[in-house]
């Protein structure tokens, strides 16, 4: 069972119930739960819309797209049914908050299912979680069974006329299935591929509806708006950055874990007081802000650095999943973009020539050259391979393997010289074989 | 001339549990296709991976092809074509857990099972995968086993988790005599 | 939809909104590469080698999915975009093996290309390629992962374009591998269209793999020899010892009415004519009664000798002749014209697949009536009545498939089983055993829905076969007549059945189905019989009872087709001329070793009233054309060569020593007709051509358009005779039902559609098994 952890600093919002037995559907309601779908019942969609502008609640997918103006984008009249589809693919290495979420509080995620169904008209929902999250998987189909059971799924929820629907659905080991197409594809049967947009989902989505998207933190989020008012909720973080989130504070910090603090909150306060500092006294090397996908920064980088959205993507990075990866001196840079780019070597779809060629390639390039037979072209090389992926590829994962190598070699050139000329790596630790990597 | 003629519906392999449940599935989305990927995670968590009946039976249920199975199939990892032993050790060693000592943690299973990445012990009772990020980096290094979530682990754990599962093993081995 | 307009590298361009900004760009000449942009196949964004910039739009846009509206604006030449393309085929080349040398695709590789155009000069890849072994699918079929840039166009035609669905792709990332649908085999239709389609070495074809190199070759376009479709098929030849070898045959040429398609007899089927059992030299059969090896002089004299004989002793009608279903419209033409005025008798048959006599005549003083194959593909509706197209008119198949993918068309299926087009079918209907017959009737009363729906179209293309004859064919066209707007194809079998039949090769009929009762413009022909001759049934029966002194047979094999017993041929004299030593020609008393389609030049005529022109593509060592066998013949029986083929501008042909002249009284007409169409005679009685001109001259329906057909393009006869047209008989008709892998006896002798028959049938078996 995942630790929970909590600190002064902490704004629970979304993590208010964890611990507290809300995966029971009485508990949940004892705790406030299922007010805010009773609430947006008796509203119109385009209040429910409304609201949620107001909030300033940004996707906790990773893109940081307003959830309001999202569902905005759906057509109110449809030939063919809507839907609403919960990501709860988790899988971008530095993140399991949604883990916690489903775990502690699927309830929440059930009655920001429906919600999101009444704002944009759609009778139908699915909440696909990743195909490793078997357990999560039965709390969530538990809970949603209880829902049905109380009346609020099915026809006439809540003693009303409107009716909604929520399925359940395992993946089974991608993590481009995250990309929301993707997960379309997935959710229709098929392989994990991403689809060509335009048409964009609120518009041509699932089964060729159309279709909202969210993470499930974001979901999670929406009963808590509705519960607390959309302006207090908005009140908690920075401007256009409404609310908490969850960050996965993860690597070399004395206390990780998963923290929820409110949008903007400084990113070298969140190490050292929340995470409690660098594990073992050691120095700060970098920090890889928002999941592995995005550029890692260096400790010069974060001095002043609010986690916002847009503080983050001036400081040349992203906000991302809120994983947070902290990484002490001695830790070798070029190991940790070797296993970055594995990851998306292995992840890659395939689709698209760029980021399936170009991750292979840089995969064995990193490999070769942390091995000790990396020669001084390799360095300008690798660059230039992942800039020329950069903004290229069919889906955004191609840009996510490029972007934080690109940052690795441009931050960390020294490093990756002093692997140069058969040196061993300056890291190698006794004992510790060379990585084999998936 | 090329498409097959359809064949008489041959028994399922599947228990009568699970063939009930899969035809719960099918009948469950608007769409039957969707049922595919948890009906192949389904029927290989019984048994044990994807053979060839799998594919076959499952394609039939859904009415596709069993190309169109294993073109689907083989794009997500955690179905496999091969057997895994009963116990699939997944050590994590993405990011976090390898800042956390996922490496170290995946080589003491090495060294405490005699096998390699994708390898099986030869009683069958467990098999070694390096895998990509589980979704507990903030209580890294975690290793999954089966469905099972361990996190927090260092090295010295490991035997400790193997005999949890051997006497797990052997009380299910004794309940079913 | 109305146009737009849109700026690309600065110049106003013009076109439909929804356009493509790909084919926008390629019609207005600016290029952009590609790899995984097909016309006509679903769109992929996959290969990334289209990006463009498009003004306001933060990343590069794949040409290849962008649709234009109006004021956008497009950059495809900057330094920008160049460098993406030199990216994308360097990111390419990275796990490319560069066999180059030794690969099939070499010389003609879209990577090859691409990368001269766009991409880098040296390579800095210095990782380990990925290596996989290369797989042989089927006996067509390998695959060669490495080379593989996954653009997935092979399953893409195979799936949209053939509707078979046999490839997928299997594993993600850079393990992804383009699969089979048998685990490592291909249970398919075996087209061989992935193979065409692959822009590089991956998919390599089991005939042509490894044997030479594409600049070794020289091309030559012609028409399939197989089925009664007409695919345009250009022939990859090798110079051999003088002569020419075919070692490919492909659609390279897109120009066809198949355009991108060919089917497995086209693709694979050619090797027949390197077989080594054709025959090379004339065989006569000595004192011995065994065939043995003679000189041509031998053999013609033997022949002409006996022939003139018969003739002579128990008149024309005591002999009989066959002519053949793939030979070209020229030669058919001659045979008959040699049968009627240099043997003196109607005995002239082919070995009819379907009833076309019976379609002329129902279509008698109609014009336009006949849809061609492009009329088809391209037709808003289409009836489909019987047979199997899938199995037995490939090109038709994907003509409807295409029809009703692209252009929504609308397909009515009426059949008596169920037949895999019903897939594309909007309605479809199970007509009885031996119910077609009442079909017109059915339609007619429009209670069905799918009457109903046959009813509610504008206008209709009937396609429909072997089912009617006769009476029944009589009925279904004065159905489509009455309702108006309705065209007809009426299909059979093999290259130039249709042919056969327009030419004449009937005992009762003249070229364009002219009765011989009124022979009008056949009036000329000197010495025409005009009592009807036998046909073909009533030949081999007369034979049997030793009735038939002689029988000639050109490139068909009735011993085989009707089981003929050889001894009922045992009384009379027979003459084959045929490519192989057939059941017909081992029986024969003279064998002349005939050149085959792709040997000779001429014109076809498929099932459709498309006309084509054959060109010389191989050459082989010791063979003639059946033309020239036959005006040798004719000459060494003493018959009168200008009159029979119209050559040469004086009265005099030297070595052959006849003269046509000016009839008595009359003006030389072919002569006069040449002049008045400013043509210049043919020089030589073996030029194909001089038929060929009287064909156009003479015979109603063949008033070609004759510069289009010249230059290579398909032209339309029409098929109708003058009313009152006496009946042929139908009892002979036998439809040869081939398959995707058979070709009657000449499939026989193709090693590679032997081989993949044999493959197809092996997973039949399996998949029965399991
Ligand atoms: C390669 C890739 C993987 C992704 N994985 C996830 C994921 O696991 N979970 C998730 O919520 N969003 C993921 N996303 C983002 C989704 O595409 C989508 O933007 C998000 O689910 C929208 O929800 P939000 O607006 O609530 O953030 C991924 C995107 C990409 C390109
Ligand atoms: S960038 Fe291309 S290959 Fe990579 S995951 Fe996206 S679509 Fe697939
Ligand atoms: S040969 Fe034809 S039917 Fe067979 S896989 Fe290739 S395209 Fe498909
Ligand atoms: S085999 Fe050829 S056509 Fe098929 S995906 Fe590979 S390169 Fe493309
Ligand atoms: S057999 Fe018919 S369909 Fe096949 S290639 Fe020849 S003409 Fe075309
Ligand atoms: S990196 Fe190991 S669980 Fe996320
Ligand atoms: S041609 Fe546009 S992406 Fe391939």
């Amino acid at each position: 069972m995942p630790r929970l952890v909590s600190h002064p600093d902490e704004v629970k919002i979304i993590s208010r119930r964890f611990g507290q037995g809300a995966e029971k559907i009485d508990r949940y309601i004892e705790l406030g739960g299922y007010e805010s779908v009773k609430k947006c019942l008796a509203q119109t969609p385009d209040w429910i819309i409304n609201e949620m502008k107001a909030s300033n609640l940004r996707g906790r997918g990773g893109a940081g797209f307003s959830t309001g103006m999202k569902w905005s984008f759906v057509p109110k009249q449809s030939a063919k049914p809507k839907y609403v589809l919960v990501n709860g693919d988790e899988s971008e290495p530095g993140t399991c908050k949604d883990h916690l979420i489903f775990l502690h509080d699927p309830h929440s995620v059930i009655e920001g299912t429906i919600i999101a169904g009444l704002a944009i008209g759609a009778k139908l929902g699915f909440i696909y979680l990743r195909g490793e999250y078997r357990y999560l998987l039965r709390i969530v189909e538990k809970a949603v069974a209880d829902a049905y059971e109380r009346g609020f799924l099915g026809k006439g929820i809540f003693g009303t006329q409107a009716d909604f629907d929520i399925i359940t659905q395992t993946g089974a080991g991608a993590y481009e299935v995250g990309e929301e197409s993707a997960l379309m594809e997935s959710l229709e049967g098929k392989r994990g591929i991403p689809r060509i947009k335009p048409p964009f989902p609120a518009v041509v989505g699932l089964y060729g509806g159309p279709t909202i998207i969210n993470n499930a933190e974001t979901i999670a989020t929406v009963p808590h708006i509705f519960a607390m008012g959309a302006e207090a909720y908005s009140a908690v973080g920075t401007p256009r950055n409404g609310g908490t989130r969850l960050f996965c504070l993860s690597g070399h910090v004395e206390r990780p874990g998963v923290y929820e603090l409110p949008m903007g909150y400084n990113l070298k306060k969140m190490i050292y007081e929340v995470g409690g500092g660098i594990r073992g006294g050691r120095k700060l090397k970098a920090v890889v802000p928002g999941g592995s996908s995005t550029p890692v920064l260096l400790p010069e980088e974060i001095e002043n650095l609010g986690m916002d959205f847009d503080q983050v993507g001036k400081a040349g990075s992203m906000l991302g999943s809120g994983g947070v990866v902290v990484i002490d001196d001695q830790t070798c840079i070029v190991e940790f973009a070797l296993r970055t780019i594995s990851f998306y070597q292995h992840e890659s779809c395939g689709w698209c020539i760029p980021c399936r060629e170009g991750t292979d390639w840089l995969k064995k390039s990193l490999k070769r050259f942390h091995a000790g037979f990396g020669t001084a072209s390799d360095i300008d090389n690798i660059r230039y391979l992942a800039e020329n992926m950069l903004g290229r590829t069919f889906c955004p994962l191609g840009d996510a393997a490029a972007m934080p190598t690109a940052a690795f070699v441009k931050k960390f050139r020294k490093e990756f010289e002093d692997h140069l000329d058969g040196k061993p790596c300056p890291y190698a630790k006794e004992g510790v074989p060379q990585l084999t990597v998936v | 001339m090329s498409p097959k003629n359809m064949k008489e519906e041959p028994l399922t392999i599947f228990s009568p549990q699970l063939s009930a449940r899969f035809d719960a599935l099918v009948q469950k989305y608007p769409v039957k296709r969707s049922a595919l990927i948890p009906m192949l995670l389904y029927a290989q968590d019984e048994v044990g991976y994807l053979s060839d009946a799998v594919v076959a039976d499952v394609a039939r249920r859904i009415g596709i092809t069993e190309l169109d199975v294993r073109s689907v199939a083989s794009y997500y990892s955690m179905l496999r074509f091969k057997p895994a032993g009963k116990y699939n050790i997944q050590v994590c060693t993405n990011i976090c857990c390898m800042l956390r000592g996922g490496y170290e943690l995946f080589d003491r299973f090495r060294e405490e099972l005699g096998v390699e990445h994708k390898g099986i012990t030869p009683d069958g009772l467990f098999s070694l995968e390096e895998v990509e990020c589980i979704g507990a980096c903030s209580w890294a290094p975690a290793i999954q086993v089966n469905y099972d979530f361990h996190d927090e682990l260092d090295p010295d754990r490991v035997p400790g988790i193997l005999d949890s599962y051997r006497s797990q093993a052997k009380a299910e081995g004794e309940a079913h005599a | 939809m109305a146009d737009v307009t849109f700026t690309v590298d600065g110049k106003k361009l013009t076109a439909p909104a929804g356009t493509l900004l790909i084919e926008a760009c390629r019609k207005a000449g600016i290029e952009i590469p590609s790899f995984c942009y097909y016309p006509g196949l679903s769109l992929q964004a996959a290969c990334r080698m289209c990006l463009v910039r498009m003004a306001k739009v933060p990343k590069l846009q794949t040409a290849c999915t962008t649709a234009v509206a109006e004021g956008q604006e497009f950059i495809t030449n900057s330094p920008e975009i160049e460098q993406a393309r030199k990216a994308m085929t360097e990111l390419l080349l990275g796990n490319h093996p560069l066999d180059c040398p030794v690969c099939d695709a070499g010389g003609e590789c879209e990577l090859q290309d691409m990368t001269f155009k766009y991409g880098a000069g040296e390579t800095f890849y210095a990782e380990a390629k990925n290596h996989r072994e290369e797989q042989q699918w089927s006996p067509a079929v390998f695959y060669d992962r490495p080379r593989c840039i996954l653009c997935y166009r092979c399953i893409r035609v195979c799936g949209e374009g053939m509707d078979v669905w046999a490839l997928g792709i299997e594993n993600r990332g850079s393990r992804s591998v383009i699969a089979p649908n048998q685990g490592n085999r291909l249970d398919c239709e075996q087209c061989g269209m992935c193979i065409d389609i692959c822009p590089v070495g991956a998919l390599t074809s089991g005939t042509y793999r490894y044997k030479t190199r594409p600049w070794e070759m020289h091309h030559v376009t012609t028409v399939c020899t197989h089925c009664a479709d007409g695919c345009k098929v250009t022939l990859g030849l090798r110079q051999v010892d003088g002569a020419a070898e075919i070692i490919r045959s492909d659609n390279r040429d897109k120009s066809g009415m198949n355009n991108d398609f060919l089917c497995a007899k086209g693709r694979f089927g050619f090797d027949f004519a390197g077989s080594e059992q054709r025959l090379s030299m004339p065989l006569v059969r000595n004192a011995a009664g065994k065939l043995e090896p003679a000189t041509w002089e031998d053999a013609l004299r033997v022949a002409a000798t006996r022939l003139t004989e018969i003739r002579g002793a128990r008149g024309g009608s005591a002999i009989g002749v066959i002519g053949s279903n793939r030979t070209t419209n020229e030669e058919n033409y001659l045979l008959q014209k040699f049968a009627r005025t240099v043997l003196n008798t109607n005995n002239i048959d082919h070995e009819r697949t379907t009833d076309y006599a019976a379609f002329a005549r129902a279509l008698a003083g109609q014009k336009g009536k006949t849809a061609g194959l492009r009329d088809v593909a391209f037709a808003p509706a289409v009836l489909l009545i019987g047979g199997n197209p899938t199995d037995e008119h490939p090109l038709l198949a994907w003509a409807l498939r295409t029809d009703a993918r692209l252009s929504k068309a609308r397909l009515y299926v009426a059949n008596a089983s169920p037949i895999k087009l019903e897939r594309q079918a909007k309605a479809t209907l199970r007509v009885a055993a031996g119910g077609y017959k009442d079909l017109p009737a059915q339609l007619e009363k429009g209670e069905s829905d799918f009457a109903k729906a046959v009813l509610a179209e504008e206008s209709l293309v009937v396609v429909f076969g072997e089912e009617f004859r006769g009476a029944d064919v009589a009925n279904l066209v004065a159905w489509g007549l009455k309702r108006g707007n309705v065209t007809f194809a009426y299909l059979g079998d093999h290259s130039n059945s249709r042919g056969a039949a327009d030419m004449g090769l009937l005992p009762d009929l003249l070229p364009g189905y002219v009765p011989l009762g009124q022979p009008a413009g056949f009036s000329e022909y000197e010495g025409l019989p005009t009592a009807p001759g036998k046909d073909l049934r009533q030949m081999l029966d007369a034979a049997g009872k030793g009735e038939l002194g002689a029988l000639l047979v050109m490139g068909a094999n009735p011993v085989a087709k009707r089981g003929l017993d050889p001894a009922a041929l045992k009384n009379t004299f027979v003459v084959a001329l045929d490519i192989f030593l057939t059941e017909t020609a081992e029986f024969a008393d003279v064998v002349f070793p005939a050149a085959s389609l792709y040997e000779k030049s001429g014109t076809v005529t498929n099932a459709f009233g498309d006309v084509q022109l054959v060109r010389k593509g191989a050459d082989r060592a010791g063979v003639k054309s059946d033309f020239e066998i036959l005006v040798r013949l004719a000459g060494e029986m003493g018959a009168n060569i200008k009159a029979l083929v119209p050559f040469g501008k004086t009265a005099v042909m030297g070595d052959l020593g006849q003269s046509r002249g000016v009839q008595s009284g009359e003006a030389d007409r072919h002569a006069v007709w040449l002049a008045a169409n400013g043509l210049e005679p043919r020089l030589s009685p073996f030029d194909p051509f001089a038929a060929f001109d009287e064909i156009v001259r003479l015979v109603p329906g063949y008033d070609l358009d004759r510069l289009n057909l010249l230059s290579g393009n398909d032209v339309r006869a029409e098929i109708g005779a003058a009313p009152g047209s006496a009946l042929s008989t139908t009892d002979a008709i036998a439809p040869a039902h081939d398959g995707l892998f058979t070709s009657g006896t000449l499939g026989r002798y193709s090693k590679a559609l032997k081989d993949i028959q044999e493959h197809q049938e092996r997973e039949l078996l399996e998949s029965a098994a399991d």
